[in-house]
């Protein structure tokens, strides 16, 4: 203890399903969701604007539900269903939530964007968000250094709507 | 110009890239062999470093080397190398350079190594030891060590004019005020990053998080002794910069250099609290003395800033300039000083200088206001300037009276009552808050390509970067509108340093200086375009000059006979397969320098307080504009909801907090660097009043990048003054301050 | 981050016995804390024990009447539990004042309660702090301290407990289950953090080789004057200055039982039994509400930067509980 034995870990067979595909990586433990994602599956829409939780640049969606990929290591999500930016457009097609950040140009630069799409897609899936106040807070976990924030929220407010009238 | 393409609200060129994952940035590309560096940085704010210990770190399996001051290649050392084209004067920051400790978190060595992971963890195994030294941080304490310094970065600020000591001691109505703003780090939300691709014959190919890939392909071409042309940097997504990416920094430098050494590439990216180991805005605090008669004329300024930098580079900003821009004033006179610390020198961070120097101004002003017993948006009236003072020059245009008509009326101003603490509800005291701002239109020297194809697609090409300020977007129409094409049939070129020369991305002054030299270019590809038409065979263009034509959605045809055209694709067929081809270099027009050219903004703000618990909340923003011609009326409003949105961060959230025990910023990470959140940002409206300019530049346009951000804080604290009755003098108004 | 193995648990029994074996050996569950840590070197587990699959995920009502939260169960799925907005709003609040969506989907009940500190100087490795390094000092009592502890605090760390949760368990009393090699245990919320005293380095008295199985919430859940108030620097994402959550019994309107915990302030949520005694059988009035704000912050004591937080919280205990007073007022 408190000697480093200096040794790098060792990888195993890593199988995660992204995107409706199933890939099969050699990882060590300590690769994180996102960094497998980034730097071993080349799938880089999923930004990495912090690495400690504190911007959700890195949010995608597990099972339908929006988390930050940072926060997770890849060996941990080996049975479950992730989806990423590059899976919601459909045979070209773009999400509704992806056409209407376009719309309503709800970006400047660009890099929190996938999170911040992600993240209204699982707010959606949450079926919480009731009020103007509660979508600002259920969206404050996506930082916009560009101040879009009045332009997403009225991505939300369509997607809470369309979500309605299905 | 009223066009067909400009001022339309079309959507981003590059939103489907930036909505599908497909835009990729910096630390995205790859390749072959890549490795990864990591950074170490110093522990202490002075000092030595007495010994380096890597073999820990290089004893881990999958580590590829340690680069320190020890072992780092003897390149080019002379620190005039390592200038750029943003450096302040002062000998600029040598990574690696030698065991000296300058600041805390300074880089003192790369690991580099197979994975990410790796390099990682081999930079928590390098063993430093220091020699300490005794440092100075404290900003408040060196005040009094604050010095003129021999050349400013900045303009020198104006000299004194009128008789202001004597104009001020015959004041009716005084005010002596003391304003602080603290250091705040830029945050954008992608980190810094360079991939550095060392290639066979000594050619360096670089992807880099930057406002101006020529300045990387310059800094790197001069620190390493390389030719220009061997060095290709690249960068067509920048995740946000607001100033950051102006410089290049040190990862740049550090994985070029670990490229070059190990022939292989290297990719460094910087982590977030990394992010605040180098520049940031400069801690700056202001000393105002104002005089007015009692109608509320203002007879005398008095403005005195003092901002901080580093021992290594004196750099300053423009803080002083506002009294004589802002208000016409007989008794002026500024100073500017420079407050050295062992810190890394200050960086340019959005609106720099007019942040922190309206600030200051618009609240003393409105202290003023209040004394005089004059309502804050009719004192603005009353001393409005129709010169810029500072130059002795006319605006080359000025509608701010028309910002503060629109937002007044739009916010609702002449409902309130001047008395502090006069409207509530329930436990929260509503305040009603305003300020004016400015910031100058310039226009830089750029240069442009375009190419027109036989099948009538336009390529359009500058070194300039789109750092999210829409410049893909602005420059495809203002091409498209110029040659007379559909959107669809453009496409702008930015973020490689073999296309034509560009200005930093950066002061608000791209559209200003690529955008003319885009429409210049395009200007000649028209001309060209109607030589070809009037070659068909019997065109009914033959005898037309180009004032005689339109050139639009495809077709050339006459103005007074619009059946008779030629069509672009027919007008080609007479090039033989070549392509119209126009290089061009633009200049500042010809007379702008009779003129002082700048945007305004006046901004009204709502705030409600929470009288026994402090808290703040924004409750309502009206930011009217007047910013000349407005080319893209969408991406032109999240420029300006973005400004607001900075503001209110400045106002209320943001600063760097120096530990001067330890020399050492100490929230360095987004958890304790508060920058606003969805929830933060409430009704925020933006209006663009009607601005004709014709002397700013070619297009009338004058560049919102910063404009929307000045005003803004000090409207917020204005509007905090006037819920509570108290006025705090320092950002940012967190809820303790109000207690 | 440095290296380590990692390994998956497939029952209680067998996650105790794995870390019993291994004193470098750290449960991870949500990770959203832990791999934040591991990161930047705070903590340095050798081996991780992935016990994500155990079953420990269900919310259900105890025999008591109370109910169990299952110490996996997430922030987000014990937020939204039907059982738990309805019958402790309190614990609900909270949880939703606490973090992100994103975290509150990863982040576990367990977890939550263990989550470390966020002084700036514990999760800067490059400067002293006695907690990350025991005996190497306190940069914050000196330093910058804005957001640190008033109450409880010592000579050697004057850290804050980061958790909203944790505050609005503690008014609730809550149980906490653990097991360990020697059997099943129950701590009380209580008795579950401690005050630093001279080993800050030892957040709570959970043993190192026991697990967090599940959380008991006792029947009372004060589900009509209850008000969870959090202060903070901005208006989400962002941790407590000073938090309250409070909640009444009324009878008419004479106060039959008050309950209060503090958050922000101090290395565990603050609560003080004997305080909140004051205001049994007494008038609900403001001067009543200060007369025990003022009593839960006797002894507090500023460090410089962090002074104003002892009048803030004393104004904070006495709004959350004016606003759990008014609650059914309005419904």
């Amino acid at each position: 203890m408190g000697n480093n034995s200096v040794t790098s870990p060792p990888k195993s067979s890593v199988k995660l399903h992204i995107n409706g595909e199933q890939k099969e990586l050699q990882l060590a433990p300590w690769t994180s969701l996102l960094d497998a994602l980034r730097e071993h599956l080349n799938l880089t829409g999923t930004k990495k604007g912090c690495d400690h939780g504190q911007c959700g640049a890195c949010t995608v969606l597990v099972d339908g539900k929006r988390i930050n990929s940072c926060l997770t290591l890849a060996v941990m999500q080996q049975d479950k269903e992730i989806t990423t930016i590059e899976g919601l457009a459909k045979d070209g097609e773009l999400h509704p939530v992806q056409q209407a950040f376009i719309d309503h140009d709800a970006f400047q630069c660009g890099y929190c964007t996938p999170g911040q799409i992600c993240s209204v897609i699982g707010l959606v899936n949450e079926g919480k968000a009731k009020s103007l106040d509660d979508i600002r807070d259920l969206m404050s976990g996506n930082v916009c250094r560009c101040g879009a924030y009045v332009n997403i929220v009225k991505v939300v407010q369509e997607a809470l709507e369309r979500s309605e009238s299905k | 110009m009223i066009g067909n393409q400009t001022g339309k609200p079309v959507n981003r060129v590059d939103g489907r890239l930036k909505v599908t994952g497909g835009a990729k940035y910096a630390a995205e590309f790859t390749a072959p062999n890549m490795a990864y560096g990591f950074v170490v940085n110093s522990k202490i704010a002075k000092g030595k470093i007495k010994s380096i210990d890597t073999s820990k770190a290089l004893a881990l399996d999958g580590v590829l080397e340690v680069f320190t001051h020890e072992n780092r290649p003897g390149y080019v050392w002379g620190d005039k190398n390592y200038q750029d084209k943003d450096s302040p004067p002062g000998s600029p920051f040598r990574p690696l350079y030698d065991n000296e400790v300058q600041f805390s978190m300074q880089p003192i060595a790369l690991v580099v190594a197979e994975t990410y992971e790796l390099a990682r963890y081999g930079a928590i195994l390098v063993e430093v030891e220091y020699e300490n030294y005794s440092f100075d941080t404290d900003f408040e304490k060196n005040i009094k060590q604050a010095y003129i310094p021999e050349k400013y970065k900045s303009s020198k600020p104006p000299e004194p004019w009128g008789n202001p000591d004597e104009a001020l001691a015959n004041a009716a109505v005084k005010i002596e005020a003391e304003y602080s703003h603290p250091s705040e780090h830029h945050n954008p939300i992608e980190m810094h990053a360079s991939l550095a691709i060392w290639e066979e014959g000594g050619k360096l190919t670089v992807y880099d998080k930057i406002q101006g890939v020529q300045n990387s392909q310059q800094y790197i071409a001069n620190a390493f002794g390389m030719q220009q042309e061997d060095v290709h940097v690249i960068s067509p997504f920048v995740g946000g910069a607001f100033g950051s990416g102006l410089r290049p920094q040190y990862q740049l430098f550090l994985a070029v250099l670990a490229a070059r050494e190990l022939k292989r590439p290297v990719k460094v990216v910087l982590t977030r609290q990394q992010m605040f180991s180098f520049g940031h805005r400069p801690k700056t605090v202001q000393k105002f003395a104002l005089g007015a008669d009692t109608d509320g004329k203002l007879k005398a300024v008095q403005h005195d800033a003092f901002g901080e930098t580093s021992k290594f580079e004196d750099y300053s900003e423009n803080v002083v300039i506002w009294p004589g821009v802002l208000y016409n004033c007989d008794n002026v006179k500024v100073s500017h000083k420079l407050v050295a610390l062992d810190v890394y020198t200050p960086l340019d961070m959005r609106a720099p200088g007019g942040t922190t120097g309206i600030y200051g101004l618009e609240c003393a002003i409105d202290e003023l206001a209040y004394k005089a017993g004059v309502d804050p948006l009719e004192f603005r009236k009353m001393n409005y300037s129709e010169k810029d003072q500072n130059e002795g020059k006319p605006f080359s245009s000025k509608e701010l009276r028309e910002c503060y008509r629109q937002g007044a009326e739009k916010f609702g101003w002449e409902k309130r009552s001047l008395e502090p603490r006069s409207m509530k509800e329930g436990h929260n005291l509503i305040g009603w808050g305003f300020a004016q701002g400015a910031w100058e239109a310039t226009q830089k020297q750029a240069a442009a390509k375009a190419v027109l194809t036989t099948d009538g697609k336009l390529t359009v090409s500058c070194a300039t970067a789109d750092i999210g300020t829409g410049t893909y977007t602005v420059m495809s129409q203002i091409a498209a509108e110029t040659v007379g094409l559909p959107l669809e049939d453009v496409t702008f070129k930015l973020g490689d340093s073999s296309l034509p020369k560009s200005p930093l991305q950066g002061g608000s002054w791209t559209v200003s200086s690529v955008g003319s030299a885009v429409k210049l270019v395009c200007d000649k590809v028209r001309e060209k375009l109607l030589q070809l038409a009037q070659q068909v065979a019997n065109s009914p263009l033959a005898n037309a000059t180009l004032d005689d034509v339109n050139i639009e959605d495809g077709k050339i045809s006459l103005k007074n006979d619009p059946a008779k055209a030629v069509t672009i694709k027919e007008a080609l067929v007479q090039s033989q397969g070549k392509s119209i081809e126009e290089n061009v270099s633009s200049e500042p027009v010809e007379g702008q320098q009779k003129y002082s050219p700048y945007a305004h903004s006046a901004t009204f703000v709502e705030v409600k307080v929470d009288e026994d618990l402090g808290t703040v909340k924004v409750t309502r923003v009206v930011s009217a504009i007047a910013g000349g011609r407005i080319i893209n009326p969408k991406t032109a409003r999240s420029q300006i909801l973005g400004g607001v949105v900075w503001g209110i961060g400045a106002a209320m959230e943001e600063e760097t907090v120096m530990d001067n025990n330890l020399g050492r910023f100490m929230n360095h990470d987004l958890d304790k660097y508060h920058v606003p959140v969805n929830a933060d940002v409430h009704d925020i409206e933006v209006i663009f009043v009607e601005e004709k300019d014709d002397h700013v530049n070619p297009l009338g346009a004058k560049g919102l990048g910063e404009i929307g951000i000045v005003s803004v804080a000090p409207a917020i604290a204005n509007a905090i003054f006037h819920a509570t009755g108290k006025r705090v003098r320092e950002l940012p108004i967190t809820l303790d301050k109000l207690l | 981050m440095r290296s380590f193995t990692y390994n998956k648990a497939d029952d209680v029994a067998a996650a105790v016995q794995e870390v019993s074996a291994n004193q470098e050996a750290k449960f991870i569950a949500g990770g959203t804390n832990l791999l934040d840590l591991m990161k930047i070197d705070v903590m340095k587990p050798r081996h991780l024990i992935d016990i994500t699959h155990l079953a420990l995920k269900t919310i259900e009502e105890t025999e008591d009447g109370g109910l169990r939260l299952g110490a996996l169960a997430t922030n987000a799925d014990t937020a939204y539990n039907e059982q738990v907005e309805k019958r402790y709003p309190l614990l609900s609040h909270a949880i939703l004042a606490g973090a992100t969506g994103q975290l509150r989907n990863m982040a576990t009940d367990g977890g939550n309660l263990l989550q470390r500190t966020r002084c700036y100087y514990f999760y800067d490795t490059d400067t002293p702090c006695n907690k990350r390094e025991p005996g190497s000092g306190c940069s914050a009592i000196k330093g910058y301290n804005r957001d640190l502890a008033i109450l409880g605090t010592s000579e050697y760390c004057i850290a804050t407990h980061p958790s909203d949760m944790a505050v609005a368990l503690a008014a609730l009393e809550a149980k906490i289950r653990v097991t360990g090699p020697d059997g099943d245990r129950v701590i009380p919320i209580a008795e579950f953090h401690r005050l630093p005293g001279d080993t800050p380095h030892i957040d709570s008295n959970l043993q190192p080789n026991e697990i967090i199985t599940a959380i008991d919430l006792p029947a009372k859940g004060f589900a009509n004057h209850y008000t969870y108030m959090k202060l903070r620097d901005r208006a989400s994402y962002a941790f407590a200055l000073v938090s309250v959550a409070a909640a009444l019994e009324m009878d008419g309107d004479t106060i039959k039982e008050a309950r209060i915990a503090l958050g922000g302030v101090a290395h565990k949520p603050w609560r003080l039994p004997a305080a909140e005694a004051m205001l049994s059988d007494q008038k609900a009035t403001k001067e009543n509400f200060r007369m025990v704000a003022e009593a839960y912050l006797e002894g507090a004591k500023g460090y410089g930067h962090n002074d104003f937080k002892i009048e803030l919280a004393k104004r904070a205990v006495v709004r959350a509980l004016q606003q759990a007073l008014e609650m059914e007022v309005k419904s």
